[in-house]
């Protein structure tokens, strides 16, 4: 099925190759050659505006006794884990739950997945306001008359991580449904007739033969969802600006504080080769994946 | 109703109102006026419709020395977002048609490093891509920032298609190429007609991205040739005076229309395609 | 043959409608909203009258650290703006990245050496050269605070510290919130700088924060300040964190809470809601620190660029920004001092003119010192550092006041290493 197998003229042989030459091109220089030149910076004592010396792993050195860096990555973690798995679970059950034949599920599918539209340049301060204790949910609901209604995770150094996992979610898991749901509808209904007519409860027919079955979907979600998380900025910048204090932060926050406002170049690289790396670690297997298929 | 039904809505309608809060908080408040605003929860809704804020962001809101509201900047979007949609998306579609159907040595770790290209966090490309577009003599206009849109969505564009295609039947392609169709004329004939719901996709998602980009936007744009995201910014950004609240509202969801639109009118073409190329790739 | 005759004529229009000194300049500043957009507007004008164009470059949003990304990645472009707005000792950063341009012509020629204190001059020369043009003098120590809440709490306004805290107890028992605060790294460093000032006195206060002395950093008497820093927590209310500044001081202005630590910036707040200094609210220095003056001075850079037209447009625009007349309108609009020595202060109000009472007299008694919140004490690295270990301790009760003390060298030296 090669397309070398075929006898063909020199030029229309070419043409596949000159057709992607342009990505091909644009991704070597604005991708891999800027991984090379943030690298360089890494090793060099940059700080201002770019300079391009060498000083060894002292960066690296400068950034692992930072406090604040492992702070950033912690964040990452806890952050990316709630992050992903509240998608996936919500995303799962919603889509289960809209399967079920109900009404005007049209116009509740897009009020999920509306929340891809949006930036939070836009929703940033409305999720302000629903957060802040003084203006947002515990007030409405301390004015309805529940006095000892509590809900200030984000003016509070321990939990305000997790208002930035709520607005993540509620971002993202619209989409992880709508995968579900396309998923839960390419299961085979004589199957599930069948178990039916064998005696297997509903509940026992997802949970053994049609979740199973969608595992190719929480693939795609689960990488969609990791990109998601490690590129989170706009997210921590718009609800909580890293604080209180740093204890928000991440590190694509962190890398841009340094490198941008902080005139710290050289460490802000540093934290950027970080990330690559947990990129690639997350990515290969993906790849490795991809390309076994082809084999196949 | 049984039980079971109950059950249902009530699960389906509470998540509703959870996706819904922040938009309802936000149209309600663009509709108040500043007193209202102080004296209420944030889901009280406004005594009279009040369209005075939506007027300003629009017209009169300052965004710097000029006070013209946000109506320029949002032409500035949309002439930023329309060239680099199209371009990302027909490189795409090409990419993805060259990948699947004319495979070459090479082609698979060819698309394994345009697929780790995704995972770059933005902000390391800023400063080499300020000093590449400087070389090109293009920094600062809207062709410079339209060519970064471009070589950012890229990835994504070419990701889309080749996940739809590779679903293509490739007898199809070997059939017409045993025929005498040549690379073009199969593309046109036979790729291109059934890449609607990709299609469909790949601009949804191109727009959102292009859009809604802040950082590219503030970096590589200047002055008057700003997008509507770094307007926004501006306007909502108040550090001193009274801080108006509807109005950074209506801004906010002005700022938001049109890929509200896109998403509420031509969403469930996205669902279809998206899953078209991305469960089956 | 006739197009490009046309096409002739139209370059030739043009270049004769721009007269051989008219420049376009482009001003990089992070000034969008309220009285300081006006300021901006009215600086404009005053460059227009002068024949040239005025190329808005507005990016707001985080005290300009927005638009020191965009600048940042301007210049490695190759292509700055003519101005931006840089101040303190970042500007000796760009100075020695080479990038800046020489205004030593107009400000020989004006004799700004005479017309702006040695404080001032100092920060806006690069190797002895004028690089950049003072706009105007922030005075940080200030403490506003609303008379009616004291009255209600009857309490009186603090001089001293022991006397704030009985105050707040006052305020904080009457039912109100004793401090209003806003919880964003800055805030904490603005109401920090001023403890230290208050408690410890400005030889201290130059000693940690501009001198970086490692044994001043971690002291007994940094201790003391951090303890009396995080004490003030308690007087503040729950939505304190992330809360921004002018939302603080409505707070005073409503009488929902009796005092707040900012600079002279918060009197615009005041002043477009009505209120009269004296009456309706209090300015004083901030608890011990009424003989020291935090200077917070903001200033516009000039980059080279070799074109000369434009360094005509920015010497214009430098010599328009300290002409009297802008000092005493951009001043009064946003509530600091002009930076112009000898400025008429007749349409200031009593705090303006107490600010620049105190700002000679402080000067005289070496009791006038650079804020470090406001980047006017250390390169960004440093500031950043310091603010980093304040701002975790105020928020995280676990970290003491010792180890905050160690922790806050530490990260300085690592900010200040060469490497």
């Amino acid at each position: 099925m090669n397309a070398s197998s075929k006898p063909k003229l020199s030029f229309g042989e070419y043409l596949p190759k000159i057709v992607v030459a342009p990505t091909f091109v644009a991704t070597l220089i604005f991708i891999y050659g800027f991984m090379l030149w943030n690298a360089w910076l890494s090793f060099s004592s940059s700080r201002m505006l770019p300079k391009y010396d060498w000083v060894g792993l002292k960066q690296y050195e400068r950034l692992f006794a930072n406090d604040r860096w492992w702070v950033a990555a912690e964040n990452l973690l806890i952050f990316g884990v709630l992050f992903i798995v509240t998608c996936l679970v919500i995303g799962l059950f919603l889509a289960i739950f809209l399967d079920q034949k109900v009404r005007a599920e049209g116009a509740i599918r897009t009020i999920y997945l509306y929340p891809m539209a949006l930036s939070f340049i836009v929703t940033g301060t409305a999720w302000k306001w629903i957060l802040n204790p003084e203006l947002g949910i515990q007030r409405m609901f301390r004015e309805m008359g529940w006095e000892s209604f509590s809900f200030d995770w984000l003016v509070n150094s321990d939990m305000a991580i997790y208002t930035v996992v709520i607005a993540g979610v509620w971002q993202s898991s619209g989409f992880v449904m709508a995968l579900c749901l396309a998923g839960l509808r390419g299961v085979d209904e004589n199957i599930v007739k069948a178990a039916r007519v064998d005696g297997a409860s509903m509940p026992a027919i997802y949970r053994r033969i049609i979740i199973p079955g969608l595992g190719p979907v929480f693939f795609s979600a689960l990488i969609v969802l990791t990109h998601i998380a490690i590129k989170s900025f706009d997210l921590i910048v718009a609800l909580t600006g890293g604080g209180p204090g740093y204890a928000t932060d991440v590190p694509a926050t962190f890398m841009y504080t340094y490198a941008f406002t902080r005139g710290q170049i050289g460490v802000g690289s540093a934290a950027s080769m970080m990330m690559l790396m947990a990129v690639v670690a997350i990515i290969v297997p993906y790849l490795y994946s991809e390309l076994r298929e082809k084999k196949q | 109703m049984s039980l079971n039904r109950i059950l249902i809505y009530g699960v389906l309608t509470l998540a509703a109102m959870f996706y819904l809060l922040p938009l309802l908080v936000m149209v309600i408040t663009s509709l108040k006026d500043l007193e209202e605003i102080r004296n209420g929860t944030m889901l009280t809704l406004p005594q009279s419709l009040n369209f005075t804020a939506w007027d300003k962001a629009w017209s009169t809101a300052c965004t710097g020395v000029s006070c013209e509201g946000l109506k320029g900047y949002f032409w500035n979007s949309v002439l930023i977002v329309v060239p680099a949609v199209l371009v990302s998306t027909i490189l795409g579609a090409l990419n993805g048609y060259v990948l699947t159907k004319w495979r070459f040595r090479g082609s698979n770790l060819f698309f394994g490093l345009l697929l780790i290209g995704t995972m770059i966090p933005f902000q390391v490309i800023l400063l080499p891509m300020a000093r590449t577009l400087g070389f090109l003599g293009i920094a600062g206009t809207t062709w410079g920032l339209i060519l970064v849109h471009i070589i950012y969505g890229l990835a994504f564009t070419t990701l889309f298609f080749r996940n739809y295609y590779i679903s293509v039947p490739s007898e199809l392609v070997n059939a017409a190429r045993i025929d005498g169709a040549g690379f073009w004329m199969i593309f046109y004939r036979i790729i291109l007609p059934i890449s609607t719901p990709i299609l469909v996709v790949s601009i949804i998602w191109q727009f959102t991205q292009i859009w809604n980009d802040f950082l590219f936007g503030v970096v590589y744009s200047s002055g008057d040739y700003q997008p509507i995201t770094v307007a926004l910014n501006n306007l909502v950004n108040t550090s001193t005076g009274v801080k108006e609240y509807n109005v950074d509202m209506a801004a906010a969801i002005i700022a938001a229309l049109p890929t509200l639109f896109v998403y509420i009118v031509a969403g469930k073409y996205f669902v279809r395609g998206l899953t078209a190329g991305a469960v089956k790739g | 043959m006739k197009l490009s005759k046309i096409g002739l004529g139209i370059a030739l229009a043009l270049g004769l409608s721009m007269s051989a000194q008219a420049a376009e300049v482009e001003v990089l500043h992070y000034w969008t909203s309220g009285g300081e957009a006006k300021s901006v507007a009215e600086l404009k004008k005053m460059l227009e009258a002068k024949g040239h164009t005025w190329k808005d470059f507005a990016v707001a949003g985080g005290g300009g650290e927005s638009a020191m990304t965009v600048l940042k990645s301007r210049v490695v472009s190759g292509n700055p703006p003519a101005a931006a707005q840089i101040k303190g000792p970042s500007i000796q950063e760009w100075g020695e990245e080479g990038v800046l341009a020489n205004i030593d012509g107009v400000a020989t020629k004006e004799g700004w050496d005479k017309l702006l204190p040695k404080v001032v001059s100092d920060v806006m020369k690069h190797d002895g050269k004028y690089v950049a043009v003072p706009v105007n003098v922030h005075r940080v120590n200030w403490m506003w605070a609303n008379p009616e809440v004291f009255k209600k709490a009857d309490a009186t306004v603090p001089t001293t510290w022991d006397e704030f805290f009985v105050a707040a107890d006052k305020i904080k028992a009457a039912g109100m919130t004793a401090v209003a605060h806003g919880g964003q790294p800055w805030q904490d460093a603005t109401t920090f700088e001023s403890v230290v000032l208050g408690t410890q006195g400005p030889v201290f206060y130059n000693k940690a924060f501009v001198e970086l002395d490692p044994k001043s950093l971690d002291s007994a008497q940094m201790v003391e300040a951090l303890e009396t820093f995080r004490k003030i927590k308690q007087y503040t209310d729950e939505g304190a964190p992330g809360r921004d500044w002018n939302l603080a001081t409505s707070m005073i202005i409503k009488g929902e809470a009796g005092m707040q630590f900012m600079g002279d910036w918060a009197k615009g707040e005041f002043t477009a809601a009505g209120k009269k200094p004296g009456v309706d609210y209090i300015c004083a220095a901030a608890p011990g620190t009424s003989k020291g003056f935090t200077f917070n001075i903001d200033s516009f850079v000039m980059f080279d660029l070799d074109n000369k037209d434009l360094a005509a447009g920015q010497n214009d625009l430098a010599s328009t920004v300290l002409s009297p007349e802008f000092q005493e309108v951009f001043n009064l609009n946003k509530g600091s001092i002009p930076a112009r020595l000898g400025s008429s202060m007749e349409k200031f109000d009593d705090c303006a003119k107490l600010s620049s009472k105190d700002f000679v007299e402080s000067a005289k008694f070496d009791t006038l010192v650079p804020s470090m919140a406001h980047g006017m004490s250390t390169f960004s690295s440093t500031q950043g550092a310091i603010y980093d270990t304040v701002t975790e301790f105020y928020n995280n009760d676990k970290v003491t006041a010792k180890d905050a003390a160690a922790k806050m060298a530490k990260a300085v030296a690592s900010a200040t290493a060469d490497l």
